[in-house]
């Protein structure tokens, strides 16, 4: 062919679309292998923006060069449960946002906040656009206790109570009433002991985190005197960890509660326990049988709140009052164990107690749940099936964090579940199993279409502005924070 | 000396390529920071630090009496997924290191809420720290400290090809 021929053939390529042209290209080359030509870049996308999805998205930056991931978020705001979830007097378990934002600002990462995966756009859309989708959507759900009653005012699920005190948009109107004295929380996992941290602890230490306001001003208004945490099985199967013992232990103003009786045979079993269980399950007796000294004895006295652990109660029923759809109370099933250690099995005795109480919240699991119908999903375990963060029965899809093993596990626990998928990831592009011969448009079509569906995605310099907008109206109050508590002012900040 | 660090390291951020806080992710950078501190730099003034990587390898860098390990870990650079992700605020075990018993004896007391977060470290062993609660002092020259698998990743076992 004589020179300008070939010059006008490519010509004819080069404005039939760009994307066309470099398809062809690489056809010719061999795909998108280890070829790093940034117009056949493997594109992933991310759905979801908490520590799963952030996890993922570094891990396979700093795997391949040439790798460029988009997050899409629902919310305006970034970070899942480290926003939402990690308790306002823990701030230091939120520095992850630092290495979050590192990533959310790499060359080759985009965030895309204001998207809902399932409504605004599909996973099958997502998967046309992109060499690998990653589920990182976590659990917004939570197990339910099943039993009558559960309805009635006055009765949370500990995933809206956390969400109501962290600000999140959806449970702006909980409005918990915290005018009765004593509040059972069933459920014995650090989410459990959060909330009664929350319900306790003295306003001035609250004041000064980055708690909402209108929590700020239910909690000082509280009656809430006493908490009692509830747990199927006995003090060795109990869930939470040690440092959320050790603040109950430590919180001001508040002296413990627990029964002596609960702990019967306990001292014995601890040799054969193994060191984490065991210091919890120490503390937990030194805290329940031994008589502290005249200063600790006095503090005690003077406390004026409670908290305490009740073993082997499970709920069968919350008890109303009267004639009135309040809560009055709540009936609980006095269990023993068989068996003994994580692996003992609580047993109905037959026998019941009524406790009256005011305010109940049931921290008994969240729950993950299905958010498109082309999406494989267990409904038992309430994940994804999935084999290493591969997806069964789903080329290109993969998930990460509680979506892939169930909602439990601190931020370390979900890091390297992340990173586990990112690698079965690059594993799979690698070795050629992820298909990656033809380019895929990526960010560019779901923007298109988005923008058609009249979506538009916030960005993480939109973010920023928000960020920035929350800790300017935190400062005159002593607050790192003050949270934007609704999607729309979130995005009038962003977009102006 | 805890001053000293914090103006050397304030100094050494404002060198690199772009700014960063001490994160959980070291960026590979090319560029090689150079030291500017307020004392006159002598050679003996600095701890050797052995870091065994989860792939096996042995990592030489010398880090300041004072300095904590998650200190030496970010100021050199060194790449270990995920480490130091609450940046020293013993909120996290993720800066979990192990080291060898004559060694360990040497790390000085260990607090109860160190002990509370170690205890949650994947392969806990009864010669394990947490890496920001390290403080460097010249009798830990030529110290190893190895990072521990993080999970237990099966792909390792099988054909070497992880």
């Amino acid at each position: 062919m004589g020179a300008h021929k070939l010059l006008f053939s490519e010509l004819k390529l080069w404005t039939s679309g760009r994307g066309g042209w470099i398809a062809r290209l690489h056809k010719g080359i061999g795909g998108c292998g280890k070829a790093s030509l940034s117009s056949c870049s493997p594109k992933v996308c991310i759905v979801g923006s908490g520590p799963a999805g952030f996890y993922t998205a570094q891990h396979l930056i700093k795997a391949r060069q040439d790798v460029e991931v988009d997050i899409y978020e629902r919310l305006p705001v970034p970070f899942g449960l480290v926003r939402f979830g990690v308790a306002p007097d823990h701030p230091e378990v939120k520095n992850v946002i630092n290495t979050f934002t590192q990533t959310a600002k790499h060359s080759r990462c985009s965030f895309y906040g204001n998207v809902n995966v399932g409504k605004n756009v599909s996973i099958t859309e997502l998967q046309q656009a992109y060499h690998a989708v990653v589920l990182s959507y976590g659990a917004e759900g939570n197990r339910s206790m099943g039993v009558p009653g559960e309805d009635l005012a006055g009765v949370y699920s500990a995933k809206d109570f956390v969400g109501w005190y962290n600000g999140l948009p959806s449970c702006r109107e909980l409005s918990p009433d915290l005018s009765c004295e004593t509040a059972v929380i069933l459920g014995q996992g650090n989410v459990a002991l959060d909330v009664a941290r929350i319900l306790l602890s003295p306003i001035d230490i609250l004041k000064k985190t980055d708690i909402t306001q209108p929590t700020l001003e239910a909690l000082a208004e509280s009656q809430v005197r006493r908490v009692l945490i509830v747990g199927r099985r006995g003090p060795i199967q109990i869930a939470c960890t040690i440092k959320e013992l050790r603040e109950m232990v430590n919180l001001p103003d508040t002296r413990p509660d627990l029964v002596a009786a609960d702990f019967d045979g306990v001292k014995q079993a601890l040799k054969d326990l193994p060191r984490p269980r065991k210091r919890l399950t120490e503390l937990m007796l030194k805290t329940a049988l031994e008589v502290p000294g005249e200063k600790e004895q006095e503090r005690r006295r003077k406390a004026s709140r409670s908290w305490g652990f009740r073993f082997f109660r499970s709920p069968v029923e919350v008890l109303a009052e009267p004639g009135h759809s309040r809560i009055a109370g709540i009936r609980l099933a006095i269990n023993k164990l068989e068996g003994s250690g994580e692996g003992a099995q609580a047993v109905l005795t037959g026998e019941v107690e009524d406790v009256s109480c005011g305010l109940v919240v049931s921290s008994i699991g969240y729950k993950s749940l299905p958010i498109d119908p082309s999406v494989p999903f267990d409904s038992r375990k309430a994940i994804v099936p999935n084999t290493m963060g591969r997806v069964k029965q789903a080329a290109g899809l993969y998930c990460s964090g509680w979506l892939k093993t169930g909602p439990t596990g601190v931020i370390a626990t979900t890091m390297n579940n992340s990173f586990d998928t990112a690698r079965s990831i690059v594993e799979d592009m690698d070795s050629g199993t992820l298909d990656m011969s033809a380019a895929k448009p990526g960010s560019q079509s779901i923007s298109a279409l988005l923008e058609k569906r009249g979506v538009k995605p916030v960005t993480f310099s939109d973010w920023e502005k928000i960020d920035n907008v929350e800790m300017k109206r935190g400062e005159p109050r002593g607050k790192p924070r003050e949270k934007l508590l609704t999607v729309e002012e979130m995005l009038h900040v962003a977009w102006t | 000396m805890a001053l000293v660090t914090t103006l050397r390291r304030l100094v050494q951020n404002s060198l690199r390529e772009y700014s960063r806080k001490a994160s959980a992710v070291t960026w590979p950078t090319k560029q090689r920071t150079f030291s500017v501190g307020t004392q006159p730099l002598r050679s003996d003034n600095k701890v050797t630090v052995n870091f065994i990587n989860r792939d096996g390898e042995k990592i030489k860098v010398k880090g300041s009496p004072g300095d904590s390990l998650l200190d030496v870990v970010i100021n050199e650079d060194l790449d270990f997924d995920g480490f130091g992700a609450c940046e020293g605020t013993l909120a996290c075990s993720t800066c979990h290191l192990i080291f060898d018993e004559e060694m360990y004896k040497k790390l000085g007391p260990i607090t109860d809420e160190e002990m509370d977060m170690l205890d949650l470290a994947y392969g806990l062993t009864d010669t394990s720290r947490l890496g920001c609660q390290i403080c460097l002092t010249k009798s830990m020259e030529g110290m190893v400290a190895r990072v521990p698998e993080s999970v237990a990743d099966i792909r390792q076992t099988k054909d070497g090809s992880s």
